[in-house]
């Protein structure tokens, strides 16, 4: 119900919104709780486990009970936490975890099996018979238990992700936050000051207070406005800090759009990243209930909470309340009620010897042990005390069992909090996180006026640490009320009694836990789940910590705490991963070619992040083997033209450019004339082949090296390792020219008859012998041109400034094709490479030496080279290792898979006769069957020799004879022809 | 996490590319002989406490870094560009 | 015979505008990388004084103006936007064209730098990052060479077969922008 004259809800703003498809009203700056309890609905929820009626339990981030579905334009959002989640028109929002309704839900007949549901049950009961687990009680459970659903549909929503720099971030904007934000930001310090509410003000908007003799909100809004002002404070809002990393940087969830009906282009979160010199946490505190039987009815919530809804939204969730506590804020929140006109039938409270604070009974010494009640709501509660059980009747229960520092984001590196016995709670140690201050409530200082003095200060010694000066200000004058409490963590009674009230574990699970030995804080936790569900314990943590010491016998901080890690509150992976979906999931790279090559119809394949034509389909054709095999034909009989733009360019300049070379080549280069280009094979340090390519010497002190398309970041960065960290003596330089060229494979008999059309000076083979280089003019335009050839055949490789790409690879397809030729793609390519037994990373795939794919003799015996000491240990070269060799089929089956294995004939396939396998296949029309290249143990002495094939995935089996990895033009006259 | 290149200051570890530890930087001579390429190639120490890493700032100016990190409280000691470090070596 | 057309690399992607934010490709050409040999440094950088006038720009910034520029670019690299290299340099310095190796965009609008908040890990603020610096840093998952050239403009190179993604980056984030300012 609504409190006439409380509340900072804007009363001339009504909304409208549903929830379980009934339409309530709300106003402006309401949260779905404060809404719902407005309308005088306390049942909220059902628990995870037991299925119990829930109502709200508190009235911020914390909440664990009162979670639902709000339906979204892009889909439905479950687990929102009513207490956070603003209202909007047209709103509509869902219980969970209950069916058929809230009212009623089937499943809350779990909670009459609770005494064979305790801590531990699924370990003791689901045991037999064993493959049941897995296809029956484990999907059953799930179904029982849980939080909201997915609607499983793809998330329609947008999500953002940022970066924010600060010297200081003030992480919470209540009174100790504001005060350390003015101090910093007056004294020109760069500053974020973070708060996860829609409002700055922290617990001062949910309190009755003045600060320097004005309302307390007033002073809020006054030092708002300051902040705002100034041009260095940057006050973020709806922004959670949720975590405390490495090196002063902060994670944040920013909730953008969940409170606005339509979102207009707005992200629903923003995941920030802030970077900070210095953080001042001033996240407050929560307050922690008491576990007494039937704490968790609906109507029972925290004292705090009860007077957020009073001063904050002018709600009250009875007329008719019982205050229980073991400490003053019981009577503070007591005496708000009272003075709303709310009647509160009693304040209860554990110590003995407490005063009269207001016109209400006070019942010293005694506790809530009972109440009565349903999903309705409550009725009424028993009270213990030393002179006996009573019977009070009252419509909600106030509960307050002292307050939790919000020590989260201080423990998440690692560190433990200090146990203060003033207290009775946990308060971060100094130091835990570097650069991090704690301050205010977070730091166990709760009054308003200690609050605001340590704020100011802790900002005063950060500016001053960051080189700024700092002229003290006098504090405002604000409460300074002492807080005094007896610690109570549980009222004694057979009944169940709730310390998590998401998970559903109660005092008697804790003991229980205990009891099995369970005696680690950590075992507890994973026994029972005590704090794992959505709120991570917030609320059940220090209380569970407290049962188990008692049960163990040992005290509180020798008990010790589970581990603090982030995120503090819920953080959505959308948001974490927003941008990286679809097109951002990865850098598209397209070649120069690439619209010429889609308006041909050719299917594209990624190669790296670069996007490649598969083949260039003709009319026709109607596989894609048609294609290919059409291409290789015409390479093989008149010329193909392919983009090898993708292959890594590294231009390498410098007085030391050849020795550098020969260091990182295992063959020589310091030998190659200029004007000409050398096959190179790169070897790891460890002797295994890293990468291969061809290297051109454009000038005495300056090369061209290519490398594969996959590995041509790995060259560079291996070049850069190389040269920096162990020949920094070497003057030489490099950089990428990758982007640079549009590089352009022209293959085939009638290669250079094509290019002779385009060169400004027709080339032959005098000017131009195989493994030539220089550079040329093509239609006015310079460009380079290599005649190297991954194809066998006659073929060059024609580069021109990226710009021309487009221009000229339509116009060498154009002539290609009036040559009876054309353009072709990666199957070809590969097709053509196989049949003369040419490399790719299929086979130097990182397991191999020079000498197993034959290349032994090129590890130059004149010098040294990265991975040469190592190619030389036993066992890296050899007749027992796998060596490279080609293979045809020779039998019935005439297919070739790769990733096949290969065994001698006869042998049973298995992993103990092993021989090896084959790397890359492919049909070759040259010679009419398949081909494939492999690895066979001591494959170069088995030419000849009959072998199978056993692929087990495709349940294919070849006999194949193995043969010279070079399968066509053994003599190579067709590259030099 | 974060570094401080030598040469573009304070950057996020995305930008970087962690390697290994810094024993890379001291190859032996080919002659060696094996106990030695064993322990420069595959021999690691693993200590709780300050390490020397090699980093790589691909994602910033490509220098080769030689950073002294604490595995316990991650505090990052010193960062040098390797050259200089394998300079002083020398 | 036909003639060579050139093709930039943002052609047909830009420009376009969100709101109050534009971006367009620019024409930097030529483009040619610098990096000077063992103890040369400042040989070189009073042969591009003595030629060009601009030095060897120092780490983190670029020197020059609309049309003649010294960027730095990395590790003893800078590229030289708007000349070829002066002869005197010859010898003195590992010289490259890269004229065609970039995607160079101009972001431009007064919230241009919380576009970069959204794509770049590094702060780009006035007060940290002023007309006049110059960085390679990521742009999302791609290596680029920021820098600002005016209070409300940055110059962002990416490699050129990465503009579709360049342009698609930086339009969401000026999409995410503009709403947030309309809001």
């Amino acid at each position: 119900m609504r409190v006439e004259g409380y509340g900072r809800v804007d009363r001339d703003e009504p909304v409208t919104f549903s929830f379980d498809g009934k339409r309530y009203q709300g106003f402006a700056g309401d949260t779905l709780a404060s809404a719902l309890l407005a309308n005088d609905i306390t049942l909220m929820g059902r628990s995870f486990k037991y299925h119990r009626p829930r109502g709200v339990l508190s009235a911020g981030s914390e909440e664990p009970n009162a979670l639902m579905t709000v339906k979204r334009a892009g889909g439905d959002d479950p687990n929102v936490r009513a207490t956070v989640q603003e209202i909007f028109e047209g709103m509509q929002a869902r219980s969970q975890n209950r069916w058929p309704s809230l009212e009623w839900d089937l499943l809350s007949i779990n909670d009459l099996g609770a005494p064979f549901l305790g801590a531990g049950f699924y370990y003791k009961t689901f045991m037999w018979p064993k493959p049941f687990w897995e296809k029956v009680y484990e999907p059953l459970i799930r179904r029982a238990a849980g939080l909201g659903a997915l609607d499983g549909a793809a998330n329609g929503d947008s999500y953002e992700k940022a970066y924010a720099f600060c010297d200081l971030l003030v992480i919470g904007a209540g009174p100790a936050g504001l005060m350390a934000a003015l101090t910093a930001g007056r004294a020109g310090v760069d500053v974020i000051l973070a708060d996860e509410d829609a409002t700055p003000g922290g617990r001062l908007l949910s309190e009755d207070e003045r600060i320097d003799g004005v309302p307390a909100t007033d002073w809020v809004a006054a030092a708002l406005e300051e902040l705002e002002a100034l041009p260095n404070v940057r006050v973020m809002t709806r922004t959670a800090v949720s975590g405390a990393y490495d090196q002063g940087t902060y994670a944040a969830i920013e909730r953008v759009g969940h409170h606005l009906a339509s979102a207009g282009g707005l992200p629903l979160e923003c995941f920030w990243r802030i970077v900070a010199k210095r953080a001042i946490l001033a996240a407050g505190a929560i307050e922690r209930p008491v576990a007494f039987k039937n704490n968790d009815r609906p109507g029972v919530m925290t004292a705090g909470a009860m007077r957020a809804y009073l001063h904050r939204w002018g709600v009250a969730p009875a007329q008719n309340v019982v205050v229980f506590g073991n400490n003053d804020n019981a009577h503070r929140t007591a005496r708000d009620l009272a003075a709303a006109g709310i009647h509160v039938a009693a304040l209860v409270d554990s110590r003995a010897d407490v005063a009269q604070s207001g016109d209400y009974q006070v019942i010293p010494g005694a506790m809530v042990s009972d109440v009565i009640g349903g999903r309705g709501g409550v009725q009424s509660v028993k009270v213990t005390s030393a002179s006996g059980e009573e019977s009070i009747q009252c419509g909600a229960v106030a509960m307050s069992g002292g307050w939790n520092p919000s020590v989260h984001l201080a423990c998440h590196m690692n560190g433990r909090p200090t146990w203060n016995d003033a207290i009775s709670a946990f308060v971060p140690t100094p130091g835990m996180v570097p650069g991090l201050q704690a301050v205010g409530a977070a730091n166990g200082t709760f009054s308003t006026h200690g609050c605001l003095r340590e704020g100011a200060a802790a900002a005063a010694e950060a500016a001053r640490d960051l080189g700024y000066a700092v002229t003290e200000a006098i504090l405002p004058e604000a409460d300074d009320a002492p807080y005094a409490l007896s610690p109570l963590w549980t009222v004694p009674h057979k009944g169940r009694a709730w310390l998590d009230f998401q998970n559903d574990v109660t005092v008697k699970d804790v003991k229980q836990a205990a009891k099995e030995n369970f005696r680690s804080v950590e075992h507890m936790k994973r026994y029972t789940t005590q704090g794992m569900a959505t709120d991570q314990g917030k609320n059940s943590n220090v209380a569970a910590l407290a049962v188990l010491a008692d049960a163990t016998g040992r005290s509180i901080p020798e008990t010790g705490t589970t581990n603090f890690r982030p995120p503090f509150v819920p953080v959505s992976i959308a948001s974490m991963g927003a941008g990286a979906q679809g097109k951002g999931f990865a850098p598209e790279r397209k070649t120069t070619s690439h619209a010429a090559t889609v308006e041909r119809g050719a299917p594209l394949i990624e190669a790296g992040l670069w996007y490649r034509p598969s083949y260039f389909p003709k009319s026709g054709e109607r596989t894609w083997r048609e294609s290919c095999d059409r291409e290789v034909t015409m390479v093989r009989e008149a010329v193909g033209v392919c983009d090898v733009s993708t292959l890594g360019k590294i231009d390498i300049q410098g007085p030391d450019a050849a020795a550098f070379l020969d260091f990182v080549y295992c063959n020589m280069f310091s030998t190659l004339k200029p004007g000409r280009v050398r096959y190179g094979l790169m070897l790891r340090e460890d002797g295994h082949v890293m990468d291969d390519g061809t290297t051109a010497r454009w000038g005495e002190n300056h090369f061209v090296m290519t490398t594969t398309t996959a590995a041509a970041g790995l060259v560079m960065r291996h070049l850069e390792w190389v040269h920096q960290g162990l020949r920094p003596d070497m003057d030489v330089r490099f950089i990428s020219a990758t982007e640079q060229w549009a590089q352009f494979a022209v293959a085939g008999p009638k290669s250079r008859e094509l290019l002779n059309g385009l060169l400004d000076t027709p080339i032959d083979s005098e000017s131009w012998p195989f493994m030539a280089c220089g550079p040329v003019s093509l239609m006015g335009v310079q460009g380079r041109l290599f005649r190297i050839s991954f194809s066998g055949e006659h073929a060059y490789e024609l580069a021109v400034p990226a710009r021309y790409g487009d221009s000229l690879f339509r116009e060498l397809v154009a002539r290609a094709e009036g040559l009876g030729g054309g353009a072709y793609g990666m199957e070809a390519l590969n097709v053509l490479r196989i049949e003369k037994g040419f490399i790719t990373h299929s086979e130097i795939h990182g397991r191999v030496t020079a000498d197993d794919i034959g290349m032994g003799r090129m590890v130059s015996a004149k010098k040294d080279c990265v991975g040469k000491t190592m190619s030389q240990r036993p066992g890296l070269s050899g007749p027992e290792r796998e060596q490279l060799v080609g293979l045809k089929p020779v039998g019935a089956v005439k297919q070739l898979t790769a990733g096949a294995h290969l065994f001698e004939q006869g042998a049973e396939p298995n992993r103990a006769n092993d021989h090896g396998y084959i790397t890359s296949v492919g049909f070759s029309p040259t010679l009419g069957h398949f081909v494939g290249l492999g690895f066979l143990l001591n494959g170069r002495a088995r030419l000849g020799e009959t072998v199978k094939m056993v692929d087990h995935l495709r349940e294919v089996e070849t006999t194949c004879e193995v043969i010279d990895p070079v399968m066509f033009d053994q003599d190579g006259g067709r590259v030099r022809g | 996490m974060r570094l401080t290149c030598p040469i573009c200051g304070d950057r996020d570890h995305r930008e970087f590319f962690y390697q290994g530890a810094a024993v890379m930087l001291d190859r032996p001579a080919p002659e060696a002989g094996e106990a030695a390429w064993d322990d420069y190639l595959n021999l690691r120490e693993n200590p709780a406490g300050d390490t020397r890493e090699l980093w790589f700032h691909g994602g910033g100016c490509g220098a080769w870094l030689e950073v002294t990190r604490n595995t316990v409280t991650h505090a990052v000691s010193d960062v040098a560009l390797a050259r200089d470090a394998k300079g002083a070596k020398a | 015979m036909a003639d060579l057309k050139p093709r930039s690399a943002c052609a047909d992607l830009l420009p376009l505008s969100r709101g109050a934010l534009h971006l367009e490709e620019l024409s930097w050409d030529p483009i040619w990388s610098i990096s000077p040999f063992k103890g040369r440094g400042q040989a070189v950088s009073d042969a591009l004084n003595a030629a060009l006038g601009v030095g060897f720009p120092v780490p983190g910034t670029w020197d020059g103006g609309a049309d003649l520029r010294a960027v730095w670019s990395g590790l003893d690299q800078a590229f030289l936007v708007g000349a070829v290299p002066p002869e005197g340099l010859a010898g003195q310095a590992a010289l490259t064209d890269q004229s065609d190796s970039w995607a160079t965009v101009a972001l431009s609008g007064p919230d241009a730098e919380a576009v970069l908040a959204r794509l770049v890990p590094v702060d780009l603020r006035e007060a940290a990052f002023g007309v006049g610096r110059c960085i390679r840093t990521q742009v999302q998952h791609m290596t680029c060479v920021v820098l600002r050239d005016a209070p409300d403009r940055f110059v962002i190179m990416a490699f050129r077969s990465m503009a579709g993604t360049l342009v698609h980056e930086l339009d969401v984030a000026m999409q995410g922008v503009a709403a947030r300012m309309g809001a």
